[in-house]
């Protein structure tokens, strides 16, 4: 049952872009209908997982395991644990949404852009699920070509430039995790373990690997994923994408495309590489905090919406780095959280910035005032979004954040208390420039005559936002079942990487080590 | 003397057909391109079939002259199916530019029974004239628009340079004899193994003159210079056969003359070789990244991508182990698809003198030609190598070679070329999707049989990687080691 769940939210969205290619080019309500209910659906099958998935376990769970390529051991391994289920579920919900949210801005090509929606879902929910490097590394670059046409051709005015720089900065990452995959690989093949791919067989050899490969390996991985993050100072291409993408592109970006990011730093750096992550801790948290204040200083300068909130993500995603670095229980389950959260809010910041850009074909801030008495119900909404995205008790964001840089305060890694100190102040700018924003779009006069008769959010819009408000709401006052999901699994994670630390890392390749069907577990 | 008839039949088949037949045909019926296009489509088809046949029946024939069955086989097939898809192609395109002739073809099936000499040759010799016949045919078919005056210069460069190379094979070859005493390949092999070398640098300088002359052939730096030229004066059905089955058949060679030249093992000259190869692995795919970039013209853009796609290659003859052998045989097989798609798309495109050969011509392609447009698409992606596409497979396969044999260095470098490639793949992509159409109404393109071939090879490179490891199990099947 939780396999089929699992099997069927990988590949629904697969059949849907099929499907599509079948229907006449003209018939653009039925692709788009297509397209919607292939994505409901995906989403209805993800919801399946959660009452057959045992949260007590660290366990993979729903684990399938089909022989693809025998000679390099890559196979069709997938599955998921506490960690990358709940974002399995959160890109199921995002997509529908986005779909929706391209129903009227989406015009040309249509039939080609829900294709690729539901290709670039098809890759998205893989990285989450594959179990194996190789395969892992397919569905990475498999999102690729999607997203660099959805920026490309359904993008604003300097799209063509958004996309090349999209795609050519992803691909310097992924290319050095290419080396390091097939490096790691090589590792088992040296150890006598024989080439692979499987990730369970790689985390018994690879913290054997030797302290200067496991290095250059833990920034090969890295480096890949601190761009998709993207942390500072490898930043610059997301300001660019969020900007020139259609809405719905950007809601995707930043709701699922960035925590792939944060996923990998996870699943990858510090589930294969725990004597290298802890080395390197100190360092990557440095540039985490400095892009949280660099992302909120940034943002608070900006006139355009969408830049504004394109900017607050590098501040908040790099909360989420500062979590997972902490290599604390609170710091990795406050940043999967957020990873959750930013998930939930930042998509309604844009789908907001969307709503207004669709009837006023602007996004600067000046432009807009007192748009609260026209537009109330949006008003609402919008200032939801907005409280959530800055952390307001009650609200997601709230929680995620606080967890994060209670881990950081108390990391034995980092040993420091100056990174939380320092990192608080980017949740006090965050109120600070959200709120001005708020302030200077939704208040004050309403003297620019073209604002004086928007209309106020029709059902579609209405729809696309309010179940994403109700998330919010809640998981700002129950946070618990989501960090019950999560926390055997993250647990098993920092074990993982702490105990190592406490003998030199110096360890040659030697026996097998780990003999369970899962590493982690023998590090409880 | 010994003649192993049925392990032979692809060969003899397929010259009985060219020598005796084909020629007769040509003697007797008057001009006829349909007869003439529809006999080699059939010769080239029971050629492949053959090969398939035979494939598991291995052994040394001809008084060891030549090798039959397994590894020669694949290649049979691979060089089959190249030069039908050329032909398809090629039809349509001729009658367009009004040089249809029947001797195209048989020229091209002649071409093709090069190659299969070149893979099945267990002599030097052999070896020699294999890639003789091939050239040959290579060198009038690129000056084939004899009104064109860039097609005849692309003939005369490739003759002069060609021949200019065959002289350092043959010097080559004629070093390796006089240190190994012998010109089989398989007594060559046990000679080195063994250490029976009368005189170790005259082996090495054997071995770097081959390098030279196969390094030609495949277009490696520093002898790609004639690539670029030829390429782009050649029509456009001619080039995509040689850059693709032609370096096919060249790096089928390479296997087969430095397996024997750099054993396993503790042998002097093998890291030597590699580090040589290495070298000019290294430098072949970033001076052909690198330039590709400047390029406007897509034809010549192409050129260099394929002087980059030698230099990918090379890294698996630098591994010098099986694995490296089967990444070169399973690259090269999704390259022959990928590079050739792209040249057909870029044949049905073309008009008369060069027009609609510049990269500006390509743009809103999306919205002309939706499907040549995704073929091309996928061409493009393919060959920088993103999965899941075919290319990727067998970029992975190399490094995986190339690292385990602890070429890091050379993989990095990899790496960063694939990414300089990327940006000029896109580059053409972002022409034809992203970009609005420069030019007015265009006639529309209508590929006729040489769709067939479109569709098989944007086939091909779309699902070849789901298929790596039963290509891989039909390797080590037919291949043995």
């Amino acid at each position: 049952m939780g396999v089929s769940a699992l099997l069927a939210t990988l590949f629904v969205p697969l059949l849907g872009a099929i499907a599509i290619l079948f229907i006449h080019r003209d018939q653009t309500t039925a692709i788009k209908r297509t397209a919607l209910v292939m994505s409901c659906i995906t989403f209805l099958l993800s919801l399946l997982m959660v009452p057959e998935f045992d949260p007590s376990s660290t366990a993979l769970q729903f684990v399938v395991n089909q022989p693809w390529i025998p000679a390099l051991d890559a196979g069709f391994r997938l599955g998921v644990d506490g960690i990358a289920l709940p974002l399995v579920l959160l890109t199921a919900l995002i997509m529908p949404i986005a779909l929706l949210a391209s129903y009227e801005p989406i015009s040309k090509s249509v039939k080609e852009y829900y294709t690729l929606m539901l290709l670039l879902q098809f890759g998205m929910t893989g990285v989450f699920m594959a179990w194996d490097t190789f395969l892992f590394y397919v569905f990475w670059e498999l999102i690729l070509i999607p997203m660099y046409f959805i920026i490309g051709i359904w993008g604003g005015k300097d799209r063509i430039y958004a996309a090349i720089k999209f795609f050519l900065y992803t691909l310097v990452g992924s290319l050095l995790m290419l080396v390091a995959i097939v490096w790691l690989g090589l590792e088992s093949h040296w150890a006598g373990h024989g080439f692979t791919a499987d990730l369970t067989k790689l985390q018994s050899i690879s913290s054997h690997v030797q302290f200067n490969v496991q290095q250059f390996l833990f920034w090969a991985f890295a480096i890949s994923f601190l761009i998709k993050v993207p942390l500072f100072p490898l930043h610059t291409w997301l300001p660019d994408a969020h900007v020139q993408a259609p809405t719905a592109g950007s809601v995707i970006l930043a709701g699922v495309l960035l925590k792939l990011g944060t996923y990998g730093l996870i699943r990858f750096n510090l589930g294969l590489f725990p004597q290298a992550s802890a080395h390197y801790a100190e360092l990557i948290s440095v540039f985490a905090v400095i892009g949280i204040v660099y992302g909120a200083l940034v943002a608070m300068v900006q006139t355009d919406i969408k830049k504004l909130v394109a900017y607050s993500s590098v501040s908040h995603l790099g909360f989420v780095v500062l979590g997972i670095f902490s290599v604390t229980t609170e710091g990795v389950q406050g940043a999967v959280l957020q990873m959750v959260n930013h998930g939930v809010s930042t998509p309604m910041l844009f789908l907001c910035v969307g709503v207004l850009y669709e009837r006023r074909h602007t996004r600067e801030i000046a432009d807009y005032g007192g748009i609260t008495k026209v537009m109330p119900k949006f008003a609402v909404l919008f200032a939801i979004a907005m409280f959530a995205s800055v952390g307001l008790p009650g609200l997601n964001g709230f929680v995620g954040e606080f967890l994060t840089l209670l881990g950081a305060f108390k990391s034995p890694i980092l040993g420091s208390w100056t990174y939380a100190i320092i990192s608080a102040s980017g949740v006090i700018f965050a109120a600070v420039y959200l709120l001005w924003m708020f302030q200077r779009v939704m208040f004050g006069t309403n003297d620019n005559p073209e604002n004086h008769h928007l209309r106020d959010l029709n059902r579609r819009e209405y729809w696309q936002l309010v179940p994403l408000a109700a998330l919010a709401i809640w998981l700002g006052v129950q946070p618990g079942p989501l960090m019950n999901f999560s926390e055997k699994s993250v647990r098993a994670v920092v074990a993982w990487v702490q105990s190592p630390t406490t003998t030199a890392p110096t360890i040659t390749i030697g026996a097998p080590h780990g003999a369970g069907h899962h590493s982690m577990n023998s590090h409880p | 003397m010994n003649i192993d008839l049925f392990g032979s039949l692809p060969l003899i088949v397929i010259w009985l057909a060219l020598g005796a037949v084909g020629i007769a045909i040509q003697a007797f019926v008057r001009e006829n391109t349909r007869l003439i296009f529809g006999y080699y489509l059939a010769t080239l088809v029971a050629t492949a079939s053959l090969a398939i046949l035979t494939a598991g029946h291995k052994a040394v024939t001809f008084n060891g002259m030549i090798t039959v069955g397994g590894f020669a086989n694949y290649f049979d097939v691979l060089f089959c199916g190249a030069g039908l898809m050329t032909m398809l192609a090629a039809r349509p395109y001729l009658q367009r530019e009004g040089a249809e002739l029947d001797e195209f073809y048989t020229l091209l099936v002649s071409a093709v029974s090069g190659m299969m000499l070149m893979a099945h040759a267990n002599n030097l010799l052999v070896l020699f004239v294999g890639i003789e016949l091939m050239s040959i045919s290579f060198y009038v078919m690129a000056g084939f628009l004899r009104t064109n005056i860039r097609s005849i210069e692309a003939g005369l460069k490739y003759f002069l340079l060609g021949a200019f190379a065959s002289g350092f094979l043959v010097y080559g070859m004629s070093m390796i004899y006089g240190a190994t005493g012998s010109l089989q390949i398989d007594v060559i092999a046990k000679n080195i193994h063994a250490g029976a070398v009368n005189f170790p640098s005259l082996l090495a300088i054997g071995a770097v003159l081959m390098v030279v002359a196969l390094g030609f052939k495949v277009a490696a730096f520093p002898f790609h210079q004639w690539a670029p030229d030829v390429y782009e004066g050649a029509p456009s059905v001619v080039t995509a056969f040689m850059s693709t089955a032609g370096k096919a058949a060249a790096f089928a060679s390479f296997i087969t003359v430095f397996s024997a030249l750099m054993p396993h093992g503790s042998y002097a000259l093998t890291p030597k070789l590699q580090n040589v190869l290495a070298v000019v692995s290294a430098i072949t795919m970033l001076i052909g990244n690198i330039t590709a970039i400047a390029q406007t013209n897509v034809k010549r853009m192409l050129a260099y991508s394929s002087v980059a796609h030698a230099g990918y290659l090379l890294m698996g003859l630098v591994a010098s182990s099986t694995a490296g052998y089967f990444a070169i045989i399973f690259y090269v097989t999704s390259y022959v698809f990928m590079q050739l798609g792209a040249f057909v798309v870029v044949g049905i495109l073309e008009r008369g003198n060069e027009h609609h050969l510049q990269i500006d011509d390509y743009a809103g392609l999306s919205k002309r030609e939706p499907v040549l447009a995704f073929a091309m698409a996928v061409f493009m992606f393919a060959l920088a190598g993103i999965p899941p596409l075919a290319g990727f497979f067998g970029k992975y396969l190399l490094f995986v070679a190339a690292i385990e044999s602890g070429f890091l260095w050379l993989t990095l470098v990899a790496v960063l070329s694939s990414l300089v490639s990327a940006y000029f793949y896109l580059g053409l992509i972002v022409k034809m999707y992203f970009s609005e159409s420069t030019h007015g109404a265009h006639e529309s393109s209508r590929p006729g049989i040489a769709g067939i071939s479109l569709v098989v090879s944007a086939a091909a490179s779309i699902v070849l990687g789901l298929f790596t490891s039963q290509l891989l199990s039909i390797y080590s099947s037919w291949l043995g080691w």
